[in-house]
């Protein structure tokens, strides 16, 4: 256990990917949904830092990276309510199951 | 077994367990709860290694911003206290078969693959090394995926508010 705990922090980011992805899975409202999209981009962003602290000290691109998917995270999460919003002004109805229309 | 790695431990675990209640509770406004209790781990967990600024920007975006926005988008959307169906059986299964086949996949390799870790440099974020190379124009500065990201933010506030509007206020208000 002498080396650096980088390779803990990429167990802890798979874990959350994947209950992320469990998440999307098996829920069926999009809110719900919305929240296992953040979880994901979240261990992603766990990723980016660890590889850029243990892996690369001397630059800061990961960071960059981090700071530029937070800021995207909020922008796409204000559209996705507005989109909710609407959804649910117009059907009544949140779940992904009921909303079909463009569904081939 | 320092005391570093037990911070780190319980930090992995408690974020590991919420979010793994985030994905599972009935309500969703607890479950909102939960979200919002994992991502302050998960800020703490760049607190640990010892990444102020990151931190900092976690917390105020995704613990102060976007949950907030889930739960007023809850409150629009939802009655506060109804429990949401339980998904089937059969998709609970397969999902969870899918994503444990995912996570023994990845840290098999993640196991096996041997990083080359450099000589120890300790990384220089400051606050102020961030924002230098953030607006600057060199080589290697950030200053136009910046300018970008306010393009953005701007196009999304406009959008929101297009999305959201409600169809036929324009008219009402002419007519007063």
């Amino acid at each position: 256990m002498s080396q650096s705990p980088l390779i803990q922090i990429l167990f802890l980011s798979t874990g959350l990917f994947f209950i992320g992805m469990y998440g999307m899975l098996t829920r069926r409202n999009v809110i719900t949904l919305l929240m296992s999209i953040e979880l994901i981009l979240n261990s992603v962003n766990i990723n980016f830092v660890a590889f850029n602290k243990y892996l690369y000290p001397e630059k800061l691109e990961g960071l960059f990276f981090t700071i530029f998917i937070i800021t995207i995270a909020a922008a796409e999460a204000a559209v996705a309510i507005a989109i909710i919003i609407n959804l649910y002004r117009s059907h009544q109805s949140i779940d992904v199951d009921e909303v079909n229309e463009l569904k081939w | 077994m320092d005391i570093s790695q037990i911070i780190f431990y319980c930090t992995a675990t408690f974020i590991l367990v919420t979010a793994f209640l985030a994905v599972t509770a009935a309500k969703i406004f607890r479950s909102t709860i939960w979200l919002l209790f994992s991502l302050f781990g998960i800020a703490s967990l760049y607190y640990w290694m010892d990444l102020q600024f990151i931190a900092a920007v976690q917390t105020v975006v995704y613990v102060g911003g976007i949950v907030v926005l889930i739960i007023f988008s809850i409150f629009l959307t939802h009655k506060a206290n109804d429990a949401m169906p339980k998904p089937p059986l059969m998709r609970q299964v397969l999902a969870a078969l899918a994503s444990l086949f995912g996570i023994a996949l990845v840290l098999y390799l993640v196991y096996h693959h041997v990083f080359i870790t450099p000589p120890t440099t300790v990384i220089n974020a400051n606050i102020d090394t961030i924002g230098f190379q953030l607006i600057s124009t060199e080589k290697g500065g950030y200053s136009l995926p910046f300018e970008l990201a306010s393009v953005l933010l701007l196009a999304s506030l406009i959008g929101c508010i297009v999305i959201a509007m409600r169809q036929g206020t324009a008219q009402v208000n002419s007519v007063d």
